[in-house]
């Protein structure tokens, strides 16, 4: 089994090095013509500007984008083996299938080139869980269904990682971009399987019980010290499906294991 | 625990008489609004930069709704786009177009829904730091034209989505930034509803226009966004106390 000491805390020192050897040219040309610059290339700045030479702190960052990698290589190779398996997806929903795949694949490249030597490297996976989802790349309703699985709990990651970014706000914001496109994901997916494109309350909808950790913690009524039920006649559900919740590291990180060879 | 509890002063506002006169004003051009509207260019329908600035001095009588500064100014910023998402979808089931499907009426119902109880939550939650009730100008949507609405609705939805992503990084107090980001998955959600509602099977629900070749979603500074929902609020907003360019640059 891997663990997550050894997905997570392969932090290399060349990334510290290089971060710190960024000249004052590169963070200059990077901030002042953000627009132009690509994201890897902002990530490095701000960590670099953010950090300067204490070459103990960029770990926390490190550590968030390679749990971030972990969980874009688990979607990438998914969709890329389901985009190739034939007879697995309807001609109707390719379309939709082949922008995600397009975008997991654009995230691990960013967070590679991002990390730079201390990217993790790429876990081996069982999709079928041992068995569990034997036909997953063979049957279309298996394969959507872990699909919206690992949306879901993409959404959920990305978002408990954010307040360790607070001190990196370029970082934070390319956090951010990646994760609402998640949540645009998962409200596609779940569309194609005829569920509501939010979360509602804790339910996992017609998804096996195996996911319900994924939707656990999910159907909050109180949001800021507010309870929103009652306001404006809002129910319980309506309340809970406004506003999806964090997932904590050690929380996906579970959700995830059982599709980690090994 | 209440997460609002200790605010600090924000920048305040007016009178409600005083907003009351402005409500033909436009939105209040800030420095960082004029950046934002050269940086989206001709992206906003029939206002190029100089008819803003002639609006601007037409239309520069009381003053304008302050946002105020900081982590209210920015959460106030959030209240404003939410008011008008919720008074947007109110609009739109209350007058619902022609031939509405109930799949369509659903989604749309959901979101009003949500975008209330967003407007709410910060309404109760900042309290008398709360900026006004805003009132909005549709006249410009066609509320019996399905195409009217649901563009519309994707408009806002996108905005609403590059806005959160804009304004993580402006915010100090991280159990604000988690709340913000509580609610803007929710609005990428309600914007890939709205755009299969427009585009059913198709890459249209993250397409090549909203999500770029890195694979990232937009993000914007207020300004930019101030700019695009200018034309759908009649209240002059200030957001002057918001963001100085300086922070938008550089943090």
């Amino acid at each position: 089994m891997t663990s997550e000491h050894q997905i997570l805390d392969e932090l290399d020192a060349d990334l510290v090095e290089r971060l710190s050897s960024s000249g004052p040219a590169v963070k200059k040309a990077a901030t002042t013509l953000a627009a132009a610059a690509t994201a890897p290339i902002i990530i490095a700045v701000a960590a670099t500007e953010a950090f300067g030479k204490d070459k103990a702190l960029p770990k926390k960052i490190a550590d968030v984008l390679n749990f971030a990698l972990t969980l874009e290589y688990l979607e990438d190779e998914f969709y890329r083996t389901g985009v190739n398996s034939s007879n697995l997806i309807p001609a109707e929903h390719r379309a939709v299938f082949e922008q995600i795949a397009k975008h997991e694949k654009a995230h691990v490249e960013l967070l590679r080139s991002a990390l730079g030597s201390a990217a993790v490297k790429k876990p081996k996976f069982d999709f079928t869980a041992k068995g569990a989802f034997g036909d997953v790349f063979s049957n279309f309703e298996t394969f959507a269904a872990l699909s919206q699985a690992f949306e879901d709990t993409g959404v959920r990651a990305y978002k408990g990682q954010a307040g360790n970014l607070i001190s990196a706000p370029d970082v934070l914001t390319i956090a951010l971009q990646i994760h609402s496109v998640e949540a645009r994901h998962a409200a596609a997916v779940r569309t194609i399987r005829g569920d509501t494109p939010w979360i509602v309350g804790m339910s996992r909808g017609s998804l096996p019980a195996a996911t319900q950790a994924i939707y656990n913690g999910d159907g909050q009524s109180t949001q800021g010290g507010a309870n929103l039920i009652g306001m404006m006649d809002l129910s319980k559900s309506e309340v809970s499906a406004a506003f999806d919740e964090p997932l904590s590291k050690a929380a996906v990180l579970k959700i995830v294991t059982p599709f980690l060879a090994g | 625990m209440k997460l609002f509890d200790n605010l600090p002063p924000s920048g305040g506002f007016d009178s409600p008489l005083e907003i009351a006169s402005s409500r033909r004003s436009f939105l209040h051009w800030s420095s960082a609004a004029i950046v934002g509207a050269l940086a989206v260019g001709a992206s906003i329908p029939g206002l190029t930069i100089d008819n803003a600035f002639a609006e601007r001095a037409a239309n520069n009588v009381g003053r304008a709704v302050d946002l105020g500064s900081g982590d209210i100014g920015v959460l106030n910023y959030a209240y404003a786009l939410e008011q008008l998402e919720a008074a947007f979808y109110t609009q739109v089931l209350s007058t619902p177009y022609a031939n509405m499907s109930s799949a369509e009426k659903s989604v749309l119902n959901d979101i009003r829904s949500h975008e209330i109880a967003h407007r709410e939550l910060f309404k109760a939650a900042l309290k008398g730091k709360a900026i006004p009730a805003l009132e909005a100008d549709f006249t410009k949507v066609d509320f019996n034209d399905r195409m009217s609405v649901l563009k519309t609705a994707q408009t806002f939805e996108d905005l609403g989505v590059s806005a959160y992503n804009g304004a993580g990084r402006l915010l100090k107090n991280g159990d604000y930034l988690l709340l913000a980001g509580k609610i803007v998955s929710v609005e990428a959600r309600h914007a890939a509803a709205i755009r299969i509602l427009l585009n059913p099977k198709s890459a249209a629900f993250a397409g090549d226009d909203i999500v770029d070749d890195q694979g990232l979603d937009k993000a914007a500074m207020p300004g930019e966004v101030l700019a695009a929902a200018g034309p759908f609020i009649k209240t002059r907003i200030s957001a002057d106390n918001l963001v100085s360019m300086k922070h938008a640059e550089r943090n």
